[in-house]
This record gives C-alpha cells, sequence and structure tokens, in this order.
C-alpha cells in the first residue's frame, strides 16, 4: 500500500498538481503578496477612468467637428471649422493607423521626460482613446434619422438645442454598445503600459514571477482578475441597454 | 406673406426645381400636387431653407431668408413644418415634444407651454397621451401631435409634406379633419399631397408641378373641372 502512494507521488503529473497549491499560495498569500495585487488594480482603474474620460471629451470634441463640418450648408462653409475638421482628421488617421504599443514608448520616450510613468501611459491612452471614440460617437450621430434633426430645425432650434435634446441622446443609446467594447479594450489594454515601467496589476505581477522564480501562477491570478472585472462591466452595460430601450415600448 | 423669384435648386447635375416664381398670401391655402419627382416637396423644403436653394430669393414677411446673414432660426419659428414620417423625438414624451421649441426659443416658460399643450392636445382628442411616448401612439396620433408641435410656436404658416402618405388608410381622415379645422380658422397653409379631395374642398388654389416647374394653377373647381394643359389631364386622368 505505501509503496504504490510512493509510486502514485512520484509520478510527474500528480507531484506538478501537488505543488500547484503550494504555488498560488506563495504567489498571492506569502509576504503579503495580495497587497501589490491590489494595489496594481487599484492603478489599473485610475489608468482606465483617466483615459475613457479623456477619451470621451476628446473623442466627442472631435466627433462634434466632424459632423458639424460635413453638415454645413453650401455656401456657408466656415473656415476655421475647415481647419479644425483637418487636424481633427489628421489625429484620427495618426493614432488609428499606429500600434497602441509604439504610441505608449514614444510618449514616454520622445515626447515626456518625466518619473510618473503612470500618468505616460495615461496620457497615451486617452489621447488613443480619443480616437476609437470620436469614430464611435460619429457613426452613432450619423446613425440618427436626419428627419429627427430637420424637425428640430424646423421648430426653430439652433443646430447646437437640435444636437443635444434630439440628436446626442437618440445617438447615445445606439452608441452604448461600441462604447462598452472600448472600455473594456481600454481596461485590458492598460496592461501595456507595462511596458514603461507604470506599476499597475501586470506590472506587480511579472515583478511576483521574478521574485518567486515561478510565473504561471501570478500571470493566472491576474488573468481571472481582469475577466472578473469585464464581465462585470459587460453586465452592467447589458442592464443599462436595457434601461435605455424603455422609451421604444409598446 | 411669402414671395419667390426664380427658385431653382440642382442636387449635383440634376436640376429638381426650375426658376419658381410663386407669391403666397396671407390665409391662402396652397395645395401643391404633381407625379413623384416633379420637384413639389422640394420646393416646399426651400420655403423654410430645409434645402439650400441654388439660386433664386424667397421673402417672408418682408425679410429675404435666402440672404446669407438673414437669422434663419427666427424665421423657421414662424413657420412650421409637418412631416411624411412625423418624425416625432422619440426620446421624449408627447408633452416634451410639443413644449421644448416653445421654451427653448424663449416663448414661454414651462408651466405655460404645458398649459398650452394640454389646450392644444385637447383639441386634438389626444389630451390623455401627453405623458406617453411616440413609440406608444398610431400613425394618424403622431400626425396630429406633430400638427399640434407645430401650432405651439404659434406659426404664421404651416407648410405640410405629403402629410397623410405614410397613414394607414383608415387614419387618413383623422388626420385631414384636423387640417381641415385649421383652415376653417384661417391658418395660411402650403400643402403638398395626393389627396385630391382635399385639394377640391380646402384648397384656395391648386399648384399641379412637373419637371421642377409650375405648369398650372387655379382655384380648385376650375382646375379639376377645365384643367388646360395635357400634362395636367394626363396627371387628373390616373389620378382621379
Amino acid at each position: 500500500m505505501q509503496a504504490l502512494t510512493d509510486w502514485l507521488s512520484g509520478l510527474p503529473p500528480i507531484q506538478w498538481l501537488a505543488e500547484l497549491g503550494p504555488r498560488f499560495y506563495k504567489a498571492f498569500f506569502e509576504a503579503g503578496r495580495w497587497q501589490l495585487y491590489l494595489k496594481g488594480l487599484g492603478v489599473t482603474f485610475q489608468i482606465t477612468i483617466a483615459a475613457i474620460s479623456m477619451g470621451l471629451v476628446l473623442g466627442l470634441a472631435v466627433a462634434m467637428v466632424r459632423t458639424a463640418h460635413d453638415q454645413q450648408r453650401p455656401g456657408r462653409r466656415n473656415p476655421l471649422l475647415g481647419l479644425a475638421n483637418l487636424v481633427c482628421k489628421v489625429y484620427a488617421t495618426v493614432i488609428r493607423g499606429t500600434p497602441m504599443m509604439v504610441q505608449i514608448l514614444i510618449w514616454n520616450f520622445v515626447v515626456f521626460s518625466t518619473r510618473n510613468k503612470i500618468l505616460v501611459g495615461m496620457v497615451a491612452m486617452g489621447i488613443n482613446a480619443g480616437a476609437y471614440i470620436s469614430e464611435i460617437i460619429r457613426g452613432g450621430l450619423m446613425s440618427v434619422d436626419p428627419g429627427q434633426s430637420e424637425a428640430g430645425r424646423s421648430l426653430g432650434l439652433s443646430y447646437l438645442d437640435t444636437m443635444r435634446f434630439i440628436v446626442i441622446p437618440q445617438a447615445f443609446k445606439n452608441i452604448l454598445p461600441s462604447m462598452g467594447n472600448e472600455l473594456v479594450t481600454l481596461f485590458k489594454d492598460t496592461s501595456l503600459v507595462n511596458a514603461i515601467g507604470a506599476a499597475e496589476m501586470t506590472y506587480y505581477a511579472s515583478r511576483i514571477g521574478g521574485k518567486t522564480f515561478d510565473y504561471m501562477p501570478p500571470l493566472l491570478i491576474i488573468a481571472a482578475i481582469y475577466l472578473v472585472f469585464v464581465m462585470g462591466l459587460t453586465w452592467l452595460q447589458g442592464r443599462l441597454e436595457r434601461r435605455l430601450r424603455q422609451s421604444e415600448r409598446r | 406673406m411669402i414671395d419667390v423669384k426664380n427658385l431653382s435648386k440642382s442636387f449635383g447635375d440634376n436640376l429638381v426645381l426650375d426658376g419658381i416664381s410663386e407669391h403666397i398670401r396671407p390665409g391662402e391655402k396652397v395645395v401643391v400636387i404633381g407625379p413623384s419627382g416633379s420637384g413639389k416637396s422640394t420646393f416646399l423644403r426651400c420655403l423654410n431653407l430645409l434645402e439650400t436653394p441654388t439660386s433664386g430669393t424667397i421673402t417672408f414677411d418682408g425679410t429675404e431668408i435666402t440672404d446669407p446673414k438673414a437669422d434663419i432660426n427666427a424665421i423657421r419659428r414662424q413657420m412650421g413644418m409637418v412631416f411624411q414620417h412625423f418624425n416625432l423625438f422619440p426620446n421624449m414624451t408627447i408633452r416634451k415634444n410639443i413644449t421644448l421649441a416653445p421654451v427653448r426659443a424663449g416663448l414661454m416658460s414651462q408651466a405655460e407651454a404645458d398649459g398650452a399643450a394640454a389646450a392644444l392636445l385637447a383639441r386634438v382628442g389626444l389630451e390623455e397621451k401627453a405623458d406617453a411616448y411616440p413609440a406608444q401612439l398610431s400613425g394618424g396620433q403622431k400626425q396630429r401631435i406633430a400638427i399640434v408641435r407645430a401650432l405651439a410656436m404659434r406659426p404664421k404658416v404651416l407648410l405640410f409634406d405629403e402629410p397623410t402618405s405614410a397613414l394607414d388608410p383608415e387614419m387618413v381622415g383623422e388626420v385631414l379633419e384636423v387640417m381641415k379645422e385649421l383652415a376653417r380658422e384661417g391658418m395660411t397653409m402650403v400643402v403638398v399631397t395626393h389627396e385630391m379631395g382635399f385639394a377640391r374642398e380646402v384648397g384656395t388654389r391648386v399648384l399641379f408641378m412637373d419637371g421642377g416647374r409650375i405648369l398650372e394653377q387655379d382655384e380648385p373647381h376650375a382646375f379639376f373641372a377645365h384643367p388646360r394643359e395635357q400634362r395636367t389631364i394626363d396627371f387628373l386622368s390616373k389620378v382621379l
């Protein structure tokens, strides 16, 4: 009997399984390492929130400029708006046409010379998000039936009032799914700023891996944390969409 | 009231309006008929500059609205428009649909506008729908609300762009009834429509358009009894 157990526990797969518990324990509980994950997660959230806020402001501004430019009445073109439109177009093309990783490295090594890597990460991700969000918002604004803004304008409402009360609230509903996806993508992509040494969750995971000479447990742990929060966000998004659809119900 | 001189409009190479001159006097009910593609909707949409004319001038109450410096929002407040597809705002209640423009324009406070909306809704028999959303209404109800929404601005003229064309046949009557009542009260109206009965009964003048021009016009009884142009006779023989 004893011989059998000895033989079994000597088998490589069994040995591997038996060591899993201690390996994960070491990666998570030993030396209070769980606090590092938490700290990293906090920074990940900070970067995500800063980037999405910046992206929303930039994206809305760019989308408004580009839509307003395209909707001008012929013969009444505003040259200033034309210039702003050109700037916005170049911005969206450059940002959407280059890899996010390259952008982060450029912001870090070419543009900024600060030790605050988290700030660099926020700026890089926010400016990146702005370009994608502007396209999402622009698509949403264009998806609203032109008859809606015609009705608003025919009542004597100004262009901005028509946008504010009629077009944007309706576009919002169409935008929400893509905006949710953008938020999820952004949340996950914050792991890229690890490359410039910003101390977010992935950064701490690889540090723990280096310290314990065992990368598998910390990486699986953060993968699970990312997944849980993405699922939570998706669920929230679904609830919000259902609430917004209420006015269409009979 | 509305004076149109040499109005032309082209979309690219396609000439849709070909030098139209026309005068609409206060209190008139002008009915515009014609085959599809004749430019009648474009003509109507030029009157409140939803389409920008390629050339020509439009003067409304002494103001040249085709002048680039004209305050187009102020002019549109005095010209209501009713669309074929209603274009109610689906994200607002009926009350908000009606009160948004008068309140934003500073014509009324929200409380005054709410009162005005209730009175207008009662006139078309829809007072209990004030808190409903457009999706909860039938087509005929939507169009009656759309008329009320335009009326809430106390416009001097109402433009109707095929107001009954998107309705189920059984709902056409209720919308025409509201329009007839407005006509009786003396509202100036320009109506693009395929409803020949309405043209005959309510119109003070019928314009027949084809190929971007007004081919023929007359007072309705004479117009339907003795059309002069061959094109008009062909058209009327198909629709009557």
